[in-house]
């Protein structure tokens, strides 16, 4: 069974329909993009997924649990985690502190065992922090742990976008143009941190990305959306030669 | 350890202030008894300044509330002080007056603590939905209808006011709740949970999408922040042994909130500076007669021009004792 399985899915905003009936299924351990034109319905895709808008119709079911229309909060302990297509840092936190936010789901201490500082809460915070160190440092961002999250340059502040999202230990991580505003130079190295994250992790990786270089390069299987429904799912050789994602691209001729 | 020696540390040397400022050490170090007051009320400025960051300056939530939960404090604790306090007072028999005075504020504190924060509960499970400029409406709104609520209890006083309070708070017990209500917000923010109110001020959306269930952070930041108030309002009554609702309208409201801009949102020592300020500056202005609110406002405004984000910002004043660090900028290394 699917990781995740989306069937037959619309959302519909009005007369507006943002997604049509789509079906979608990802597996654990791959690597998948979703590409379309502006305005396609890609970033409604992932807000229905992550639960800030409730499906018109159709089921969404995540480790074959439904999950259509619950809490945002309640689906990323389920383990979906997401990046947002304009960046969204805790900019006047700590780098360090951005992980640890994440990390809070996870953790079992609260209000009042603060206020106590009991053992627990002390133990939990100490293991929180040496396991957002490692994570930063993955992510090679460890020397910057104390800096505040808005001083960060562009492209380490997207790399700590998805740092903070692996804190919640997804099972499925949502990639909303990680790619965006970044040099090839930094889109290479982006690839290559994407590919190494899902072999060590093990998760599935769906991105959104308008970069067709870092689609084409990383992604295992693509999936086309157009005006809200599906134009093809394929392998990236295939989608490129596929001649309906053409035109939905470029027009008809 | 170390924590224990200084709350006992802290809890002497109140308790010699409050000697000496009495007069209890010899005349020479007594102060007179307007000044004694101003030092009073801005101990309870604090806890009422250092509770209200909890909301408006850490979870970034703009209450206009917080006279209501006071308000709240006071009268319910004094309602205890002065209906049940002969009864507690003759089952203590076997104590000193003193210790049964301070046992009697204590529980009084204690109760209207507690009735404020399921206050808290009430206004803030519907209120903390709204941002910005709506919560601001709602929560002014719920202040004062607390305010007027209490007014039009006749048990409590109603527009005469609730006189005859016994004077059970003293410098000792202001400062001692002032250093509690600091110690319960700085351990707060400084813990897993109190990172999740940050990142609720900093963005809301981004923290439910990691796992933050905002409304329950919300309405616990809320609940804490009013039982804060409720001590500070109970501290309020049992000092001034009056307590009349015009002291608890929107307009208190805003005066904790003066208090926290100008002393820096989201910052603990900041608020106690505010406070403090807010006082003196007040106080200090009386030589000014007719002049004085002219230029108390005069200067709110020189310090919000010359600095905006509050005299200490975000920041804590220790971060201003040692020098700023700037990390080393390392190139990154390459994957793997």
């Amino acid at each position: 069974m699917a990781l995740l399985d989306l069937s037959s899915v619309t959302m519909r905003f009005g007369g507006l329909i943002a997604v049509n009936e789509l079906d979608l299924q990802l597996d654990a351990g791959h690597l998948y993009g979703l590409i379309g034109p502006n305005g396609a319905g890609k970033t409604t895709v992932f807000n229905v997924i992550t639960g800030v808008y409730t499906p018109t119709s159709g089921k969404i079911r995540f480790n074959g649990a439904e999950i259509g229309g619950q809490k945002t909060v309640r689906i990323t302990r389920r383990g979906i985690a997401r990046t947002f297509q304009n960046i969204r840092l805790f900019g006047d936190m700590s780098v360090v502190d951005n992980v640890k936010v994440a990390f809070h789901c996870r953790q079992g201490a609260d209000v009042g065992a603060a206020v106590l500082r009991s053992p627990k809460h002390s133990s939990e915070e100490a293991r929180v922090e040496r396991e957002s160190l490692e994570l930063l440092k993955i992510f090679r961002l460890e020397s910057l742990a104390g800096e505040k999250a808005r001083n960060l340059p562009y492209g380490s502040q997207r790399r700590l976008e998805i740092a903070r999202a692996m804190a919640t230990s997804p099972k499925l991580l949502l990639l909303d143009e990680p790619a965006a505003g970044m040099n090839p130079h930094e889109a290479q190295e982006l690839m290559d941190l994407i590919r190494w994250v899902r072999d060590r992790f093990g998760m599935a990786i769906l991105l959104v990305e308008h970069n067709m270089k870092v689609v084409m390069g990383i992604c295992e299987i693509v999936h086309v959306l157009d005006y809200g429904s599906t134009v093809a799912i394929g392998k990236p050789a295939e989608i490129q030669a596929n001649p309906e994602v053409i035109e939905a691209y470029l027009g008809g001729a | 350890m170390r924590g224990f020696l200084l709350s006992v540390g802290l809890v002497a040397v109140l308790y010699t202030l409050n000697a000496a400022f009495t007069g209890g050490l010899g005349p020479a170090l007594a102060i007179s008894p307007y000044f004694l007051q101003v030092i009073c009320l801005a101990g309870i400025n604090v806890i009422l300044a250092v509770s209200l960051n909890l909301i408006n300056g850490f979870t970034g939530q703009f209450s206009i509330g917080h006279a209501g939960f006071m308000a709240i404090g006071a009268y319910a604790s004094a309602f205890v002080t002065v209906t049940f306090g002969e009864k507690v007072r003759s089952a203590l028999s076997f104590l000193p007056m003193e210790a049964r005075n301070d046992i009697l504020l204590v529980v009084a504190l204690a109760v209207g603590a507690v009735l404020a924060a399921v206050a808290g509960f009430l206004v803030g499970v519907p209120s903390l939905r709204l941002r910005g400029d709506y919560l601001a409406i709602v929560t002014l709104g719920f202040g004062e209808i607390i305010r007027v609520f209490i007014l039009n209890i006749d048990a409590v006083g109603g527009a005469r006011g609730y006189a005859g309070i016994p004077k059970l708070a003293n410098f000792f017990w202001i400062y001692f709740f002032a250093a509690v209500t600091i110690l319960i917000v700085y351990r707060i923010v400084r813990s897993s949970f109190g990172r999740t109110l940050v990142a609720i001020r900093e963005d809301e959306i981004a923290a439910e999408a990691m796992g933050v269930d905002t409304t329950r952070s919300k309405v616990i930041s809320f609940v804490v922040s009013s039982a804060m108030a409720g001590v500070g309002g109970g501290l309020f009554g049992h000092y001034l042994m009056y307590l009349h609702t015009n002291s608890f309208t929107f307009l208190k409201s805003i005066e904790i909130i003066i208090m926290i801009v100008i002393g820096g949102l989201g910052s603990i020592t900041g608020s106690v500076l505010g406070a403090v300020l807010y006082i003196a500056m007040t106080e200090g202005l009386r030589e000014a007669a007719q002049y004085r609110m002219i230029l108390f406002s005069l200067l709110l405004i020189v310090i919000m021009i010359v600095r905006p984000q509050g005299i200490l910002g975000h920041r804590e004043f220790a971060s201003f004792l040692t020098r700023r660090r700037r990390l080393p900028t390392v190139p990154p290394a390459p994957i793997r």
